[in-house]
């Protein structure tokens, strides 16, 4: 299949998971198991993909300036920044970073 | 407050729009991604596995797992809110994150119908637009790795991750599909790691439940 093509069935099972929610009997999805199971799996992934865009790259692992982006992003978090000063914050790191002459 | 939002959805968009161009997707399967699939933890998780080299399908897999939450927000909403079944094609589009928890922060029922209007078409009219505007200056800046934007996409997960870690158990939760993940991107094709740690979690969970029932 094309790019193209993965990019339009990925948002077509995107439409169909939130229609899903409203169309499936409600008792199939509302029971304390299907909600936990699913929080699980949404904190599964979330840290999943934070490593993996920090660490991961077409050549496997590598250690670079994205570390540095990871700890101060962390750092304003524990300060309670708010979402976009969290993401600025990482992006200016990573910038210092190479600006630095880090990889 | 809604000026603040406006503008993280605002910077946020620009970086999706960026980040996607550079792992390697034009400007319209950028634009795509934001107008049709709209829920950003899922785009995110796309360009992720396609930019470090992974498959459409592994892409696939790993924004329909991020967007499984989702369907449980049609849920939620449903049961609060009693859409007309006229309008739940359209809704269904905009239950995201952002229209879910503005809705149901609300006390009463037009301001939650209200929340969620609000929030879904400002988002997705924001995010669409500055999601254009980003795809355009990432293909002009060059290497987006001199601004820091990858950095922005590490730090974007991790707050969207944050708010979740309120407990023991997803704290548990996270830490081992994030030694899993370190521990299989050598070995593995890229994009798949994420799904072996979404499997683990899953393993995980089961384990924790039976366990508890056990006890």
């Amino acid at each position: 299949m094309t790019p193209f093509g993965w990019v339009l069935l990925a948002a077509a099972t995107a439409y169909a998971l939130k229609l899903a929610g409203y169309l499936l009997p409600q008792a199939w999805l509302d029971s304390e198991p299907v909600h936990d199971l699913a929080g699980s799996l949404t904190v599964g992934l979330l840290a999943s993909l934070t490593m993996m865009n920090t660490v991961g790259s077409s050549a496997g692992l590598s250690l670079d300036s994205r570390l540095l982006a990871l700890a101060a992003g962390a750092a304003a978090l524990r300060l309670q920044a708010p979402y976009l000063v969290v993401v600025l914050v990482g992006a200016v790191a990573a910038a210092l970073g190479r600006l630095a002459g880090l990889p | 407050m809604g000026l603040s939002i406006a503008a993280a959805v605002g910077v946020y968009g620009v970086s999706f729009g960026a980040l996607s161009t550079s792992a390697g997707l034009d400007v319209w399967q950028t634009c795509a991604l934001s107008a049709l699939m709209f829920t950003g933890g899922s785009q995110f998780a796309f360009i992720g596995v396609i930019g470090a080299g992974g498959t459409g399908a592994a892409a696939w897999a790993a924004a329909t797992l991020l967007g499984v939450r989702n369907g449980i927000y049609g849920m939620q909403l449903k049961a609060l809110i009693r859409p007309p079944a006229r309008l739940i094609p359209l809704m269904a589009q905009l239950t995201i994150d952002e229209s879910t928890a503005t809705s149901t922060a609300q006390d009463d029922h037009d301001e939650r119908v209200r929340g969620f209007w609000t929030a879904g078409l400002g988002v997705y009219v924001l995010w669409s637009t500055f999601t254009l505007v980003g795809a355009l200056a990432g293909q002009a800046i060059g290497d987006p790795r001199r601004w820091g934007l990858d950095g922005a996409a590490v730090a974007a997960f991790l707050g969207l991750l944050w708010p979740r870690l309120h407990a023991r158990d997803p704290i548990a939760t996270a830490v081992v599909a994030a030694l899993v993940t370190i521990l299989t991107i050598p070995a593995l094709p890229p994009g798949i790691p994420v799904l072996v740690a979404a499997g683990v979690t899953a393993a995980w969970w089961f384990w924790q439940r039976n366990r508890r029932a056990a006890r």
